[in-house]
């Protein structure tokens, strides 16, 4: 103990530029962290001081029944996405399954749809006045099977989400080490025992990322469960929010939604185990072997057609036939335009302050690494796991009472936006960081350069393309998000997020299509570059 | 009296548990070349860190040319030192020219004089026409050279080196580490220089210091060094080195396995002392004898010389170095010949 403890102290000694970080580094990382819990400690003042009356509705509103569906949801959810991922990672990295690389693109790309254009697109197409039963209709079948409530919420959760899973699982497979499967084999194991008592334990902890990143993103999710008309708790939230003056009730429910997001992350430290699982052998760059799977080749490459084609090619095709539809009928291109502008202003914004917010916060963390960067960079993670429509009634509140200038402006909308996705940014700030040799940065002190001059020359411009990165990623998402968007925006505020749900939410698909296409691309194009980076590695 | 231009007295170091550097007294003069000696861990590069200003002493000070720059009353942080800093991995700015690289320590001079005084040292390090290079686009032997020129280019008060060679290969090592001496020696520069390799120790230095657990242990010259460490500790580290027993005789001698011997201690010794003393391979010649001493239990052919392990009749073993062509077949009986013209070093049991 005392060996292993001397140890860290040196690594950390080492790792550590000066003794004690400067104040130039800990006092703007010490106020994002303060910013980023700001939502979440004010949201927890307002409901300790809510009324008892807020408290007694609460109780009215069937509350346990709330959280009940909510849970139910993530479950369904969870299972179904580990169900499709799971066999679809597999197939796609480790077997001889027909058009594998393929495959592999059209399985992941189903992520860059945004649950409330999914759920538009299967709402106009299976929905009551939808598509199907107007084709269906001179055949005489006046009512198709109601898709709303669980069934339509759980459904598009599942097919735009799977990809979570499908991704890490897959991640997890290509590192996995080749000599364990066969060694395995060679001590007189078939494939499939080599599956189910090899691979599949050693994907736990993949499987348990996915599927926590699965839960938070149903949790979290507003578009799929509003226009599914579920009522879990964010719609329940929204709900309140709407049709009541006092939002005291609404903040507590926030409170429960917190305590679910909160739930789901220790279910998942629990089922990720303890155990790590290390490559035995160094040999890294050997390539895996590739299952074959004989006459269940084609049976194989059948199953993962059928989910591309309901998970992506079915909403491609119902999005083009609305569009065509809008454009023949004169839908108006100026709100497009405008939501356009809108939407990458307010994405703009919020991307170049999260990367500029990142940078302190990674600086303390991989320069000073100890119980404190650690503390600040846990608490700047808050909105990772927080739901974006609890930090945006969180907002609501602080700026209504305490920030009233800022209220009904952009700028409280920009900073929910922060608050959501500065981990993304911290994430490739903190990556291309690491790789900056810390004797950079001190030959140029000894070169007599301070430390703030150092930051500038040789710190900034190396960290470049994480920031970059991270920037990009923080657009990417902000452009997609709805709930915080549709809360915080100012009065006639429109972005592409809300003319796709409130244009759904009224039915008008026709006026949906154009800004969820223009939504989808915008997300698909980075998208692609970044899986095409990713496999040239 | 002339000021060093390094000087530490009592610097310590602690990390939670760890002493990593032990109460250092060290001077470096003007134009000294003092290299530090010890295996990774022991504490080398925490100092010469303590010395440019990335660690705080925990207590202890540093001096340079004369000026508290860590101690009681003051800490100056690295820009404010006027050393300069070779590190292992050489650290040029991956995103900067090689011109620009040794620029920028240059920015108290005007422009003319800044490209004048790259120039200067891109030739001093035979790197003329690479300053529009980038440092990926040199080898690693020309990297080292433009750290090197980096570090000279504003003129230093020292110059601190991070185990600089290890990452070559020893050819080019070896070359490199003369070509650096020269160009050190000839702005009469002084020069902390760190490594784990006494063959480098001892080649590079005026001064070696021999450092193990975070103290200092012994600074003397090279040869001193080697032939008279201060501890058995020490021997071990900078050479090949075999110990036999003996006892002090009443007229000074060591009585050993090998005859006796003359040697000295550093505390004297004393009639009747039972002590161990020291052989380097390069203090014994053998004789073909089948009366003698031991016999040779193995040989290790090394290419330029071969290193004969004989087993003493005493159950002792000792290691003698001959020359390539030497022929001694293993089990051949020999006479141990002790060579050296100077005293053995002893250490008192």
């Amino acid at each position: 103990m005392l060996r292993m403890s001397t140890l860290s102290n040196l690594a950390l000694a080492w790792s550590s530029g000066p003794a004690r970080p400067s104040a130039l580094l800990v006092a703007p990382a010490v106020v994002v962290g303060a910013a980023m819990v700001l939502p979440l400690a004010y949201l927890l003042i307002r409901s300790v001081g809510a009324s008892s009356e807020a408290w007694e509705l609460l109780f009215r509103l069937r509350t346990a029944q709330i959280l009940g569906r909510s849970a139910l949801l993530v479950v369904v959810v969870v299972g179904g996405t580990l169900a499709l991922g799971v066999p679809l990672a597999w197939l796609t990295t480790r077997t001889d399954l027909p058009m594998r690389r393929l495959l592999a693109v059209l399985t992941a790309l189903p992520l860059v749809i945004p649950t409330y254009v999914g759920a538009f697109l299967i709402i106009s197409a299976l929905g009551p006045r939808g598509l199907v039963q107007d084709m269906l209709e001179p055949l005489g079948v006046s009512r198709l099977p109601e898709i709303y409530g669980l069934p339509g919420a759980a459904g598009t959760l599942i097919f735009l989400s799977y990809p979570y899973v499908l991704l890490t699982v897959s991640a997890a497979l290509r590192r996995m080490d080749p000599s364990l499967d066969e060694s395995a084999r060679l001590l007189g194991h078939g494939p499939a025992s080599a599956l189910f008592r090899l691979t599949l334990p050693q994907l736990r902890p993949a499987m348990s990322a996915g599927g926590l990143l699965v839960a938070l993103y149903t949790v979290s999710d507003f578009g799929a469960v509003s226009l599914m008309r579920y009522e879990s708790f964010t719609w329940a939230i929204y709900q309140q929010y709407q049709g009541t003056f006092d939002r005291s009730v609404a903040a507590v429910l926030s409170l429960g939604l917190v305590s679910l997001a909160a739930m789901v992350l220790l279910v998942e430290s629990v089922t990720r185990g303890n155990r790590r699982y290390y490559r035995s052998s160094s040999g890294s760059e050997r390539s895996l072997t590739m299952q074959r799977l004989g006459r269940m080749r084609w049976p194989c490459a059948i199953f993962c057609w059928i989910v591309v084609l309901l998970a992506l090619g079915l909403p491609v095709a119902v999005l083009a036939y609305w569009l065509i539809n809008g454009i023949s009928n004169g839908e108006p291109l100026l709100l497009l335009w405008q939501a356009t502008r809108n939407a990458v202003v307010v994405s703009f914004l919020a991307a170049i302050i999260a990367a500029l917010f990142a940078i302190p916060v990674a600086a303390l963390s991989v320069r000073h690494p100890g119980y404190f960067s650690t503390f600040v960079d846990k608490i700047s993670h808050t909105g990772y796991a927080l739901p974006g429509i609890v930090v945006a009634l969180a907002l609501v509140f602080f700026g209504s009472k305490v920030a009233t200038p800022l209220y009904q402006t952009i700028w409280l909308l920009v900073f929910a936006y922060v608050v959501l996705f500065l981990p993304a940014a911290l994430g490739a700030v903190r990556s291309s960081l690491v790789q900056i040799s810390p004797r950079l940065e001190e030959s140029a002190r000894v070169l007599g350069r301070g430390q703030l001059r150092v930051m500038l020359s040789i710190t900034g411009p190396l960290m470049r393309p994480g920031l970059v990165m991270g920037g990009a990623l923080v657009f990417l998402v902000t452009m997609k998000e709805l709930p915080a968007t549709l809360i915080l925006g100012p009065l006639g505020f429109k972005t592409l997020a809300t003319a796709v749900w409130s244009a759904s939410s009224e039915a008008f698909f026709a006026q949906a299509a154009a800004p969820a296409l223009t939504l989808i691309l915008s997300s698909s194009l980075p998208m692609a570059v970044l899986m095409l980076r990713e496999r040239s590695r | 009296m002339e000021t060093p231009v390094i000087r530490s007295r009592a610097l310590t170091k602690r990390f939670g548990e760890t002493l990593a550097v032990d109460s250092v007294d060290l001077d470096v003069w003007p134009g000294e070349i003092v290299s530090i000696l010890g295996t990774s861990g022991c504490g080398k590069t925490t100092l010469l860190r303590l010395i440019a200003g990335f660690e705080t002493p925990t207590s202890g000070s540093v001096h340079i040319l004369g000026t508290e720059m860590s101690g009681a009353s003051r800490f100056a942080p690295p820009n404010d030192r006027g050393i300069g800093m070779v590190v292992q991995e050489y650290a040029l700015f991956p995103h900067m020219t090689v011109e620009r690289n040794i620029a920028f320590g240059l920015q108290d001079l005007d422009d003319p004089r800044r490209s004048e005084r790259v120039a200067e040292v891109l030739e001093l390090v035979r790197l003329a026409g690479y300053g529009r290079r980038y440092p990926y686009e040199l080898s690693g032997g020309q990297q080292q050279r433009v750290a090197l020129a980096r570090t000279l280019a504003p003129n230093p008060a020292a110059a601190l080196l991070d185990e600089p060679f290890s990452n070559l290969d020893s050819s080019m090592r070896q070359r490199l580490r003369a070509e650096v001496e020269g160009i050190l020696r000839s702005h009469r520069m002084s020069a902390i220089f760190v490594t784990h390799d006494r063959e480098e120790a001892f080649a590079m230095a005026d001064r070696v210091g021999v450092m193990v657990d975070g103290r200092l242990l012994q600074v003397g010259a090279p040869d001193h060094i080697y032939h008279f460490p201060a501890s058995p500790e020490i021997a071990g580290l900078t050479g090949a080195c075999d110990f036999i027993p003996g006892i002090v005789r009443d007229d000074g001698g060591v009585d050993t396995p090998i005859g006796v011997l003359q040697c000295i201690a550093s505390d004297g010794l004393a009639p009747g002392q039972s002590v161990s003393v020291l052989l380097h391979p390069d203090d014994l010649e053998l004789a073909l004898d089948a009366e003698g001493q031991g016999t040779v239990a193995s040989r290790e052919f090394r290419g330029d010389e071969v290193i004969l392990n004989v087993l003493l009749d005493s159950g002792d073993s000792v290691r003698s170095r001959r020359r390539s062509y030497s022929r001694m077949p293993a089990g051949s009986g020999v006479r141990v010949v002790p060579v050296r013209p100077i005293p053995f070093a002893a250490y008192p049991l």
